[in-house]
């Protein structure tokens, strides 16, 4: 039962880290951008929650509070699109990326000033109760967790394969220009996709805070979510969720059967493998270029 | 406005391309010698961080500037270069060949990572050099015996032929080697780009398709800026442990990769200069910051993240309004005082660009 | 004996045939051109030629030696030199440096040397340089010597192109539309270049164009392609008049 359990465990802690790495791959899909700062707005959305609830903060009830900071983050992400990333039209994959990872910086920096460094709890109804299946206890925030993944994967695919948005996302990642002569306004659907995957970013921070206390710097997670969704495969929604998985369930089994010091170096060694195995991830969108 | 006449084809491989230049560079070597005489200890010792900055700096740009490959993960390289340096002295090897030795072999080392690298581009290259800096932390803890672990090394004297160099009590000779160090870096560098190899960078960097058709082996040109940023990167390591006096596992961390990175393209990418500048920004913004927060809020206020923060909002700005980073803009001031009156705003207009899918290679 | 031989070379890419059963032979000191509908296969016959793609079956030699044996890179060491049809420059290298990259296959330098820059290296370089100074000389690039390919306009990033495969001293040189966007009076300085590659450095020249003027200006021999395969093959006026080339270009019922 032991195995079981670390099982599940594991299985909700890599939901959470394939609801970041779903905000990665979004992105990636419609931008060919790399957000690095993906696990900050996370950490943010988390954070917007807990001051919207909390009692010492704005005391407002969590369901009121939930869906007001899931728009929040939305139009946060908008606005970042709106502000920054579309004066980047044109200049290459790596300033955006370090772009990112600075935009990283500052919010940590300013959540920080707001919300000061101790680690604070939410108070979330998802945070107390548990389940019982058989022999296994599942607390309610780890159910609560897995199944809100789950719908939140199946939506966002539908969203891409069936929606003309969608679609028309997809296609302004591919070649701007060419989106733009076809009729698609490419910026606003790009700042769309900021706003769609700041969203996420904020069901993740829920989920994430219903299942423990958070800092500012629980925004680091969003480096091993990057590396779920590389071995995932960038630019596959499924495969973002699974390579998150992946990296949740190895963790509680690398550090019960390995020696101290592994679990930590666990879902990097699987990224590089995988990297060395299929340089492009598991499923692979490159091509090669016809000269 | 100055006007080159050329005569000879030395005319474009000297290293400085007319008088003026020369002289230029002529008076800033002699005021870096000079400098010990005209600036306290303290001060010196400030400029012998940004000079070290300023070769690790060299080290990414080689690889990131010239190579076009980007990495997360140099930190890494500084630890590897720090800990052979400092292992190799105690194993008794004198400093005199230990330094140069722990370059070549973090040099190697960086080579032999470069090869399942090779066929790793942008983000994909980032994630996979991130992996890199954060299991380097993970490794030296593992290593303990050697590396000493979570408690750390600390590196013993210089000795050069009886000379004693040492960080905190002779801040003069250490920076004079320090100074060494990076002329001797910035040679090399300058050196590469006037020969094939560091026109062969430059050719896989922007089009590894026409690169291979001109003769150019993709593999073993990555390989060689791999090996050869790692190189500088190392030295630049070794001369990291003997400023900070101690380190350990945590000295080199993701985030000091993540800076190396943010240095270069706050200096501008792809240029010696670059470097250099975007070293003074990393060594003294601390400074201001305490300096700043000092009058403001009165001492003794910790503000954590407040570096960090401020250092990407700066990083922000620039790629927003100055991508070429201070060295664009010193360009730019340049060319507007030579050209006096007749400078033009739209000189430096950047020409608009689409982007196309990187997935298509 | 003819410089490079293609003996019924077929590529596949999935289920398309690109290239089909195509045996082709360029003559030394000749100028050959490619012709055919867009989708042909004229580039992929490059690409082969280049050792970017393997073909399925068939052979490709050139000067005798078997080119499948060598790698993308090797072929510019056994003296092929090649343009592409989309302009793929260093851009953020000066017309200068793109040219000396040209020279690559001639380095004799290591790299200990090089970091150190060598009496040796200087004199490598300076060799190099006198090289790419005639090219220049040659395609009267003087003005934009020292420029950014990135400032470029696009006619003269073409003949940069072209002088960057002249730089590295071939025997076969493979121009993939050099005429492609260019204005009429750049279209004519690209045929007399080419005329003059052939007679003054007497460099074979194989060439995929869509311009007739062009071709028929200036290429001894014409292969007309449709679908991967050889429709006709022969002079300029020969092809021009096939019954099988009109139909391709202009349809059934056009004769």
């Amino acid at each position: 039962m032991e195995v079981l359990q670390l099982l599940v465990s594991g299985l909700a802690n890599g939901c959470v880290y394939g609801l970041i790495a779903l905000g990665f791959v979004l992105i990636y899909k419609a931008t060919e951008a790399v957000n690095f700062a993906q696990g900050d707005f996370m950490m943010l959305g988390a954070f917007v929650t807990l001051g919207l609830t909390n009692a010492e903060y704005m005391h407002l009830p969590f369901w009121l509070a939930a869906p007001l900071a899931i728009l929040i983050m939305a139009v946060l992400g908008y606005l970042l699109d709106y502000f920054v990333l579309r004066h980047l039209f044109g200049q290459s994959q790596t300033a955006v990326v370090i772009l990112t990872i600075a935009l990283g910086f500052v919010i940590r920096f300013v959540a920080g000033v707001i919300w000061g460094h101790e680690p604070q709890t939410l108070e979330s109804p998802l945070a107390f109760g548990d389940v019982h299946l058989g022999s296994v206890v599942l607390g309610m925030a780890d159910v609560a967790v897995i199944i809100v993944t789950v719908l939140m994967t199946l939506f966002l695919y539908q969203f891409f394969q069936r929606t003309k948005l969608g679609l028309a996302m997809q296609a302004a990642s591919q070649n701007q220009m060419a989106a733009y002569y076809m009729g698609i306004p490419v910026k606003r659907v790009q700042g769309l996709i900021w706003g769609l995957s700041g969203a996420t970013a904020a069901v993740a921070g829920i989920l994430f805070a219903s299942k423990g206390a958070i800092d500012p710097n629980v925004g680091l997670l969003g480096i091993k979510a990057f590396a779920a969704a590389v071995i995932g495969g960038f630019g596959s929604l499924p495969g973002a969720l699974a390579g998150g998985l992946i990296v949740g369930v190895i963790e509680p089994f690398a550090s019960r059967y390995f020696a101290a010091g592994y679990s930590q170096i666990a879902p990097y060694a699987l990224l590089l493998i995988v990297l060395v195995v299929r340089p492009n991830g598991l499923f692979s969108q490159v091509r090669i270029k016809k000269v | 406005m100055r006007i080159q006449f050329k005569t000879s084809y030395n005319d474009d491989i000297r290293l400085f391309p007319d008088r003026w230049t020369l002289g230029v560079y002529t008076t800033l070597l002699v005021m870096a010698f000079a400098l010990p005489l005209l600036i306290g200890e303290f001060y010196l010792g400030e400029v012998t961080n940004v000079l070290i900055w300023a070769i690790a700096g060299l080290g990414l740009m080689l690889l990131t500037g010239q190579a076009g490959q980007v990495s997360l993960g140099h930190a890494a390289f500084l630890a590897i270069g720090c800990y052979t340096n400092t292992i190799l002295i105690e194993a008794g090897l004198s400093f005199i060949l230990a330094f140069p030795l722990a370059g070549v072999i973090t040099g190697m080392v960086g080579a032999i990572i470069a090869i399942p690298a090779l066929r790793l581009h942008g983000i994909y290259l980032a994630i996979a050099t991130i992996a890199l800096s954060i299991l380097a932390d993970d490794i030296i803890v593992l290593l303990d015996p050697w590396t000493g672990g979570v408690s750390g090394k600390f590196p013993d004297m210089i000795t050069i032929f009886g000379l004693e160099i040492e960080r905190w009590s002779m801040p003069t000779r250490f920076y004079y080697l320090v100074l060494l160090v990076t002329i001797l870096c910035t040679l090399f560098y300058r050196n590469l780009l006037r020969s094939p190899l560091g026109r062969a960078f430059a050719a896989v960097r922007d089009s590894e398709v026409s690169a291979t058709a001109m003769g150019v082996h993709i593999a073993r040109t990555k390989t060689k800026a791999f090996g050869l940023s790692c190189m500088i990167t190392g030295w630049a390591g070794a001369l990291m442990g003997y400023y900070a006096g101690a380190f350990n596992n945590e000295t080199f961390s993701l985030v000091i990769s993540i800076t190396l990175l943010m240095m270069i393209v706050i200096g501008g990418l792809g240029s010696i200069h670059g470097a250099f500048f975007g070293a003074v920004v990393v060594a003294f913004l601390p400074q201001v910051l305490s300096i700043l927060k000092g009058a403001v809020l009165g001492g003794g206020v910790a503000i954590p993240g407040l570096e960090t923060g401020v250092f990407g909002m700066i990083l922000i700005l620039f790629i927003l309004f100055e991508p070429m980073g201070i060295y664009g803009r010193w360009l730019k001031i340049r060319t507007w005082f030579e050209l006096f009156p007749f400078a033009r705003k739209d000189m430096f207009r950047r020409q608009k660009s689409y982007l196309k899918t990187e997935r298509l290679r | 004996m003819s410089l490079l031989k293609i003996k019924d070379a077929t590529l596949k890419f999935g289920g398309v045939v690109a290239v089909d059963d195509l045996s082709l032979s360029v003559e030394e000191g000749e100028i050959y051109a490619i012709v055919g509908p867009n989708g042909a296969g004229k580039s992929t016959v490059f690409n082969l030629i280049s050792r970017f793609y393997q073909p399925f079956s068939g052979s490709i030699s050139f000067d005798g030696q078997n080119l499948l044996d060598r790698s993308a890179d090797q072929v510019a060491d056994l003296g092929i030199a090649r343009t592409f049809q989309n302009i793929e420059l260093f851009d953020h290298a000066t017309v200068l440096q793109n040219l000396l990259v040209g020279r690559h296959r001639h380095r004799k330098t290591s790299m200990v040397e090089e970091l150190f820059f060598a009496p040796r290296v200087r004199r490598e370089e300076l060799a190099h340089r006198e090289a790419v100074e005639e090219i220049i000389d040659f395609l009267d690039l003087q003005p934009y010597r020292d420029k950014m390919i990135a400032g470029l306009p696009y006619g003269v990033r073409k003949v940069v192109e072209l002088g960057r495969a002249l730089a590295s001293g071939p025997s076969l040189l493979l121009l993939d539309e050099p005429a492609s966007g260019l204005s009429v009076e750049e279209t004519q300085d690209m045929r007399w270049w080419i005329d003059d590659i052939r007679k003054q450095m007497g460099i074979t020249v194989l060439m995929v164009e869509h311009d007739m003027g062009l071709v028929s200006s200036v290429s001894d021999r014409v292969l007309a392609l449709a679908d991967g395969a050889k429709l006709a093959e022969g002079t300029p006026a020969q092809v021009q008049a096939d019954p099988a080339v009109i139909e391709a270009y202009l349809g059934a019922g056009a004769v």
